[in-house]
């Protein structure tokens, strides 16, 4: 018989291990470059939903549900290859750095909701509170709104971090050589598939189960927080 | 105009990939939910076994990557069991259907135990059987919480179907490369219509959603 779990062999995983491992380093490099760009260019896509002008408005957030609805292996496609046979504008970029623009883009329309349902989440009064005081528009901002609307925000954000991490190994298909593509590589070259990519995964679980678990913990301590602004703000009433 | 013969020549041949990724879209939906249902349940089971054997199928899929499952479906699960060659078309369903049912059987978790506590008592207080009540009572408002997340994982899975044209299978994305590798100076258009195929596709879900949405608010006092 020639099935059953005698086709593992823990040479050829032991074999693999470090060469795979060469390459988590740069893939954990490049999610925390596509996380920075999300992150910035999410704060936009906020802004672009509070533009007072439909005119302007309206056709960016066209654009927006367009990035967001579309698969990001197509973006980094068009990225990586279409990008350069672009007319005045294209030029050729990197595996890299097309990521960073592809992922990163593709992630900020989710991240600007974070940002947005952080902002709607403070209480009406303080915005009233905030005019009441004769706050200025940027003091109002940076002292009262913004202080509230970001921390119950984190535990999100800190899922879309291990979210982006699981997407970053798509950059594979356009050459970027982090852990999958090292793993398809050693696979290709030994005709060995099963024990790299069981590496993979490996890696993947170890490294994102526990950020679940501290995400978690997070989420559990910011809810607490807020519950104990509801019993004061009931008291207070 | 140079463009426009250019669309009219591109836009039949993606046409023919559009039966394979919705083969792949429904099928994947169908299992995706279904693993959705079975795992949620299963994580609220009385027996200690079944609830762990769920807890480790769901961090499994949750903690790795979607095409990491894929590649490890296609690739190397026929080496394990030493099958002859893997089909891409059910390798491509299991990876997605496994991967979004682990994310969803959370959905229907949280949703059935955020269902008040009175309507457990109430139905216990009415003599009903522990299927009685999970049946009549809270299932029935436990679905409403689901669906808006639900409607979103369906965009989710349309986005995640072209991930088979990486194990070859020949979807609207395939095509896609084949038409930019035989003129690399289309590129822009091709892949360009390529989104534009994958956004008509989304916006039935995009639509549904909304009204998802609409639906799980409607008739609800609001707490």
């Amino acid at each position: 018989m020639s099935g059953g779990l005698s086709n593992w062999s823990w040479q050829t995983f032991f074999d693999a291990f470090p060469l795979i491992l060469e390459g988590l380093g740069i893939t954990i490099l490049l999610t925390l470059a596509c996380y920075l760009c999300a992150l910035i260019v999410g704060f936009f896509w906020t802004a672009v939903k509070r533009l007072p002008i439909a005119a302007i408005r309206l056709p960016l957030l066209g654009i927006m549900e367009f990035i967001r609805s579309t698969p990001p292996l197509v973006q980094l496609f068009f990225i990586y290859y279409a990008w350069p046979m672009v007319p005045v504008v294209g030029m050729a970029l990197d595996p890299f750095t097309s990521a960073v623009i592809g992922l990163g883009i593709h992630y900020s329309t989710y991240i600007g909701e974070v940002y947005r349902s952080g902002i709607d989440g403070v209480p009406a009064g303080q915005w009233e509170a905030a005019t009441a005081l004769n706050y200025s528009r940027r003091k109002k901002w940076t002292k009262i709104i913004l202080p509230q609307a970001i921390p119950p925000t984190i535990p999100m954000l800190g899922n879309y971090l291990i979210i982006m991490f699981k997407e970053v190994p798509l950059a594979s298909t356009i050459g970027f050589l982090g852990i999958l593509a090292l793993a398809n590589d050693y696979g290709a070259q030994h005709w060995r598939y099963l024990e790299p990519l069981t590496i993979v995964a490996i890696l993947f679980l170890v490294l994102s189960y526990p950020s679940a678990l501290l995400v978690n913990k997070l989420e559990k301590k910011f809810n607490r927080r807020l519950d104990k602004n509801a019993v004061t703000e009931s008291k207070a009433n | 105009m140079i463009i426009i013969d250019a669309i009219a020549d591109i836009f039949p041949v993606l046409l023919k990939g559009v039966e394979i990724t919705v083969k792949v879209l429904l099928a994947s939906i169908v299992l995706g939910y279904l693993m959705a249902f079975i795992a949620g349940f299963c994580k609220l089971s009385r027996n200690v076994i079944i609830r762990k054997v769920t807890s480790f199928y769901v961090e499994v899929f949750r903690g790795t990557s979607l095409i990491v499952q894929l590649f490890w479906f296609y690739y190397a699960l026929p080496i394990l069991f030493g099958w002859e060659i893997g089909s891409s078309f059910w390798a491509g369903v299991f990876a997605i259907a496994l991967n979004y049912g682990a994310y969803m059987s959370e959905i229907v978790r949280t949703s059935i135990l955020s269902v008040a506590e009175g309507q457990y008592e109430a139905s216990t207080a009415l003599n009903m059987s522990r299927f009685q009540r999970m049946r009549l009572i809270i299932f029935p408002q436990a679905v409403r919480m689901m669906l808006p997340e639900f409607g979103n994982y369906l965009i989710l899975m349309l986005k995640s179907t072209s991930l088979v044209s990486l194990i070859g299978m020949t979807d609207i994305l395939y095509y896609g490369d084949i038409l930019r590798s035989s003129n690399l100076d289309q590129a822009p258009t091709v892949y360009f219509l390529v989104l534009v195929f994958y956004f008509i596709l989304a916006l039935p879900f995009i639509w549904l959603t909304k009204k998802m949405e609409a639906a799980s608010k409607k008739g609800v006092a609001s707490s």
